[in-house]
């Protein structure tokens, strides 16, 4: 039998599936074999299982690892500038650099931040509603969410995020060609390293002043600090904003969900809704990635040292085992336990952020404008097959 | 219902605080999580458990 390639094409016509022939391969067995760019890959298929092994520490993170099963070829870093983001790290050294930038995203820090957003996603709503209609949903509202909370929070210029955005873009664009994605990520990453520089010389009440300190204490490099500060930025830019557009679309598909979340008043119903659009929509939707670093004997097989292992969450949140009806959009089911933001040390350091925005943002929006509808045909809107987030590159709405 | 914390394992990520945060705060400096009280009343069960399930780190036993 022939080796399928993974990441999968999804089926014209459904947008928020996973790929069918993907799911094809949850049904044959919780682990089967995949094709990926240069080499074969392990690749999870069940819920239970991706999330028993995403805690397994005998599987690495680290790129440079033996049998790392990348999709694309990556990026060449220009070592002068910054290094790579914890992301790409095991511990010790992980988890030390994680711990010094996780206390802004404390449940406590991020509660006491929801005024703000709920101006900046009112101020935004505002000109909305000012401004022509039908109006791109991306553009004028989706993006500027995110990127005006993560420049807040990080001290970066929001006048600056064209550049940073068009170089975020291209650099989580698959289809871009390697020379392009080294480029955006050599100018994101000089991009940081100024800033850095600019941090250390005047320091700001900010997150990359934060570091800038623990460079200054000798705790850590600054070729460490900006790779840190060139993680959080792109993904405080491209995840939330696709959840918002996407999202978006989804409850205009579905209009009794969306009929349920307008008509609410409850924080809690919201807070759910939030949740099961996590895990129905999985906008990180090329799976996490892994090295096997000694042999696992796992579900009748071994996974030994140097395969790779790619655990896709959106087949893992669409598990019937885990969630019933999987396939059925239900804000009121209880979804807490989705892997939307992965499992294990890995998981997102920023949920607590992306789900307050997400919170208020799904808990505002419909309610200001009840009319929201689509101005185009589904068929005419442009879903981002080629990312590695998933999502929607524009969405003209009116109302 | 006894819960055990494990600080080293602890990424920090808040589930647990969103899930009862009558039982879980977290560490002002790195948002490693504490344990208010390690003999929570039994009404909180559901959500003690829930704390434990969703703890990506797997940082939080639970003994009943
Ligand atoms: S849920 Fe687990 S990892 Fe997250 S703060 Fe609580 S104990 Fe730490």
């Amino acid at each position: 039998m022939s080796v399928p390639v993974y990441p999968m094409t999804r089926a014209t016509g459904c947008p928020f599936d996973p790929p069918p022939q993907l799911r094809d391969l949850q049904g044959e067995a919780p682990l089967v074999k995949v094709r990926v760019f240069d080499r074969t890959a392990w690749m999870v298929t069940r819920y239970a299982d991706q999330r028993k092994l995403l805690a397994d520490r005998r599987l690495s993170s680290d790129v440079g690892k033996p049998g790392y099963p990348n999709s694309v070829a990556r990026p060449v870093q220009s070592d002068e500038d910054t290094g790579i983001g914890f992301i790409l790290m095991d511990d010790p050294e992980h988890s030390r650099l994680r711990r010094m930038v996780t206390a802004p995203f404390m449940i406590k820090r991020v509660e006491a931040m929801r005024p703000q957003v709920q101006e900046i996603v009112d101020n935004l709503i505002d000109d909305m509603l000012a401004g022509p209609k039908p109006v791109d949903l991306v553009t004028a509202f989706a993006l500027p969410v995110p990127s005006l909370v993560i420049c807040r929070l990080l001290g970066v210029p929001y006048e600056d995020h064209d550049f940073f955005q068009q170089n975020s873009k291209t650099l989580i664009r698959t289809s871009a060609s390697i020379e392009e994605r080294t480029e955006a990520r050599n100018n994101i990453g000089r991009y940081l390293n100024e800033l850095m520089g600019a941090k250390l010389a005047n320091p700001e009440d900010d997150l990359l002043s934060g570091l800038a300190e623990r460079v200054k204490a000798g705790e850590l490099t600054r070729r460490d600090a900006a790779g840190i500060g060139v993680l959080l930025l792109i993904a405080g830019h491209e995840t939330t904003a696709n959840m918002i557009a996407l999202g978006t679309l989804a409850l205009l598909e579905h209009p009794d969900q969306l009929a349920v979340l307008r008509e609410s008043e409850d924080p809690k119903l919201v807070a759910g809704a939030v949740e099961e659009l996590l895990r129905y929509l999985n906008i990180t939707h090329n799976g996490r990635r892994r090295a096997v670093l000694e042999d696992i004997e796992f579900a009748g097989e071994v996974l030994k040292a140097g395969d790779g292992v790619i655990f896709p969450n959106d087949l893992g949140n669409r598990d019937a085992d885990a969630f019933p009806d999987p396939d059925r959009l239900d804000v009121s089911r209880d979804a807490r336990h989705h892997i939307a933001f992965g499992f294990g040390v890995h998981q997102c350091l920023g949920q607590p952020l992306a789900r307050m925005e997400l919170q208020v943002v799904y808990g505002t929006l419909y309610r200001r404008i009840p009319a929201l509808r689509r101005a185009v045909g589904l068929d005419e809107i442009p879903f981002k097959h080629d990312g590695a987030v998933y999502g929607v590159y524009s969405l003209p709405v009116t109302w | 219902m006894k819960i055990i914390v494990d600080q080293d394992k602890c990424v920090a990520s808040g589930q647990c605080v969103t899930a009862a945060a009558d039982v879980f705060d977290q560490r002002d400096e790195d948002g490693v999580v504490v344990l208010l009280t390690d003999n929570p009343s039994e009404d909180l069960s559901a959500d003690v458990h829930q704390a434990a399930a969703v703890c990506p780190a797997l940082a939080i036993v639970v003994e009943d």
